[in-house]
Order: structure tokens, then sequence, then C-alpha cells
């Protein structure tokens, strides 16, 4: 195979047993732990400057403007600003406010984010926990970052968090069947719920293009109700600016505040990542059929490159939403979701499962 | 890893927020001012409670969605299983989402869909 060079079990299992020559059992395990924690650690915190960068650049590009260009190169260092900045801010907690609930919330928003990365694949073997119940452990850990965001806006005692967090929570609650009934229907494709698995069986073919119609009708459906569950784009009317001041998070200040801006975008990546592993092929290079030279070629790119080639497109679509469409009321949303989005998911699985029993997808 | 690393994740995501909330509670300058710990609200002190009954329709919503997430996490075990079962699985959700389905119409009928 073309592509073995590009896998990443044999690092691990090296760097396992290279550590297991000179420790314990307990310390190879301290030693793993420490290095996967950092690397995330260090992943979330670069990936989220990076997307908080782009998400101001594309959105300078839809709106003709040149976008953050004064630190550094091109603005590339303006979010390493920022987040210095808010670092350095003064934390302040509102009197009235519920102290414990109010510091406990950004804690969770982060901690589901964080345990969502868990499962996400990122190339061969570069995976940190491969669950055989990968697809619904994602869908459950992100579905609790709701909780915190219900928190956050109660906690504060403040009007407008209160509204922004209460439409939040429906909205997030009701846009979760969406994302959980487009993952069913891609499942029954699939046949497996462990994320490697689902990505294996698209060596041939990605989903997308194998899964026939509801294929593309679940992808279609999985974009708009991600975007959703990330209180982003055309969704995001929990933190309305002009009509809620700043929503679920008006009173967190400094730090607290970027954490919860953090969150929002490791949510989008988890999102993406999500799409791009049940549609898109995860890291699966691009083949078109029997062209052995051109599918040679597609094989040479490593396989983290196509992961992120992916998913950085689905997140540029996601924002094109933002900055396309204009702001739903929460009355619309709703009606989006229960009254559209739900009734064709229901026959989209009816669709779907009749297509794979009949052996008519690709 | 096995599945027991999970808590590494969940550990390192407390570190993250601990260490970063203890730095900007130590470091940063404070300056005292009885105004700055007022809500964030239109410039006036805040008038009447916070914390009250809600408008009753996102309770609603709540629990239409409380009804339709069980229904998908039993959708779950059987999408794994469609292709070994065959056409009895087909049938069988067909009959499952029939009674959604009511369920559902039902709900739509009783406005309870409607936003007001």
């Amino acid at each position: 195979m073309a592509f073995d060079i590009y896998d990443f079990t044999s690092l691990t299992s090296s760097i396992h047993e290279g550590l297991a020559t000179f420790l314990p059992p307990v310390g190879v395990l301290v030693a793993e732990w420490l290095l996967v924690g950092i690397s995330v650690l260090l992943f979330v915190a670069v990936f989220g400057l990076i997307l908080v960068y782009l998400e101001r650049k594309v959105c300078a590009l839809f709106q003709q403007r040149l976008g953050p260009m004064r630190v550094g190169k091109w603005g590339l260092l303006q979010t390493v600003a920022d987040f210095i900045k808010l670092l350095m801010k003064e934390l302040i907690t509102p009197n009235k406010a519920d102290k414990f609930l109010y510091n406990l919330a950004p804690f969770i928003v982060i901690i589901v984010t964080f345990m969502a990365i868990a499962a996400i694949p990122f190339a061969k073997g570069l995976q940190a926990i491969d669950f055989d119940i990968g697809v619904l452990y994602v869908s459950a850990v992100a579905s609790l970052g709701v909780i915190g965001i219900l928190l956050a806006g109660w906690s504060s005692n403040n009007k407008y968090s209160l509204i922004g967090a209460m439409r939040s929570g429906a909205q997030i609650i009701s846009y979760e069947l969406s994302v959980g009934l487009s993952l069913i229907t891609m499942i029954i494709l699939a046949g497996s719920m462990q994320i490697s698995e689902i990505i294996q069986a698209q060596s041939t073919g990605w989903f997308i293009f194998t899964g026939h119609i509801p294929a593309i009708i679940a992808f279609i459906v999985f974009l708009i109700a991600g975007t959703a569950e990330t209180n982003r784009g055309p969704f995001d009317l929990a933190e309305a600016e002009s009509e809620l001041t700043a929503g679920f998070h008006t009173e967190y200040s400094g730090i607290k505040f970027a954490f919860f801006f953090l969150a929002e975008y490791v949510n989008l990546f988890i999102v993406s990542a999500m799409a791009t592993v049940l549609f898109l092929g995860g890291w699966m290079p691009f083949h078109v059929g029997s062209f052995e030279g051109f599918n040679a070629v597609m094989d040479f790119v490593p396989p983290i490159f196509w992961f992120f080639g992916k998913v950085m497109f689905v997140i540029f679509v996601i924002m094109w939403f933002k900055w396309t469409f204009p702001r739903l009321r929460i009355d619309q949303i709703l009606t989006l979701e229960w009254k559209y989005l739900l009734p064709i998911n229901l026959l989209n699985i009816l669709l779907m499962t009749l297509i794979v029993l009949m052996g008519w997808h690709f | 890893m096995a599945s027991e690393s999970l808590i590494l994740f969940f550990i390192t995501a407390v570190v993250l927020v601990g260490s970063a909330l203890i730095f900007s509670n130590l470091v940063p300058p404070k300056s005292a001012n009885p105004a700055k710990f007022e809500p964030y609200e239109c410039g006036i002190e805040t008038y009447g409670e916070t914390w009250l009954q809600y408008t009753v329709g996102y309770y609603i919503f709540a629990i239409l969605f409380l009804i339709f997430d069980v229904e998908a996490v039993f959708l779950f075990p059987w999408a794994t299983i469609v292709r070994e079962t065959g056409m009895t699985a087909f049938i069988e959700i067909l009959i499952f989402f029939t009674i959604l389905g009511l369920g559902l119409l039902y709900a739509w009928k009783k406005h309870a869909l409607k936003w007001e």
C-alpha cells in the first residue's frame, strides 16, 4: 500500500517501546499522558488562535476589507496579541452572581471540547482513543456543552445573559436531534460506529459519493444543524450583539470570556471534523475509479494534509454561512428544525435503509 | 490508548482553565470601583428580579426534545446492524417511525411547534 509510510501507528508504538526500555510501566503511562496532554493543549491553543484569525480574514474577504493587518506580517500575530491582552485583564465577578456556578461554567465548556477531541482521528493511528462507539460518544459529549452555556447565562444574574442562555439552550437541544439523525443515516451506510472503521469503509470512495442521494441530503442537514449547534452563523441569536449585548457571556471578562470564545471555535472544528469523517472520508485521499496514476499521486499526499484540508474546507463553508445569511428569529429557527429538518431526516433514514438493503449504493 | 485515558483529557482541560484563572487573578492590576460589580445592562441600576419564571415555550421544546432524543438513542444500535438484519429491520423501523410520526403530527396539530 502506498500510504503505509504515513501510518502513525508505527511511530506511536516505537515511542511506547522506547519509553518502556528505561521506565517502569507506571512511568510509561505518566510520560505518555504528559506527551498527549501537552500536544492536545498546544493543538487546541494554536488551532483556536488560527481559527479566530481565519474568521476575521474570511469576514474581511466577504466585506471587501483587509481585516487585521497591523500586528505581524498580514496581521498574523493579531490573535496572539488579543490573547495576551485578555490574559492581562482583571477578572470581574458581579456582586449578585451565583459565584460557584459562574466560575464553573468556563470549566464545563472547555472540558467538553477537550473530551470530544479525544476521539477525533487526525490521521491513521493519530487518534487518542478509538472507541467502538466513537460517533455516539462525540455527539453525546459535544452536546454537554449546552450545560455550560445555560449555567453561564443563569448564574450571571443579568437579564441579557438569561435570555441568551435560554434561546441558546432551546436552539442547541433542538438541532441536537438533526445532528444525531443525520449521523444515524451515515452509520446505516457504514455499518459501524467506530471512527477508524468508518474511515476504512471509505477507502474505495467517500460516503458523500458512494451514499447516493440520502448521503447528500444528510450532509446538507448536518451542515445546517452543526452550524446551529455551535451557535454560529445565521443561528447566533444566543449572542445577538444588537439586542442582547453579548448574550450568555455578557458578564464574563478577560480570560473567562476568552474560554467561551475558544470553546466556540474548537466546537466548530469538532463539527467540521465529524463532517469530514462521516461524509468526506476522514484522512482518506481522493480516488477516482480506476485512474491508477491519479490515485497514486493522491496517495502521495500525507493523510494529515487530507484531513486538515477537508476540515478547513468545511470550516470555510460554515464561515461563509455566517457572513452571507441574516440572523434568524427564534421562532424561525425552531420552525426550521421541527417542521422541516426533522421530518426530512426521518424520511432520509428510511430512504438510506432502503438503498443499503437493496444494494443501490455505489 | 485505552478509554481510561479519557480522564487525561478531563485533567488537561481543568489544568488549562484553572492555571489561566489563577494567573489572571494574581498578575493583572486591579482597581476597586463599586459600579464595576453591578450587572452590565443599561447603565442605570438594574430593575427587578432576574431569576424569575421564564417563558413556557422553551420548556415545551425541551420536553419534545427529550422524547425524540431517546428515540435517537434507540436508533444508534439499530443503525449498526441494518445490513445483517435485512428487510426485517426496515419493516420494524417503518412501524417505529409511524408511531413517532403520529406523535410529531399530534404535537404539530396541538400547536406545540408554534412559537408564541
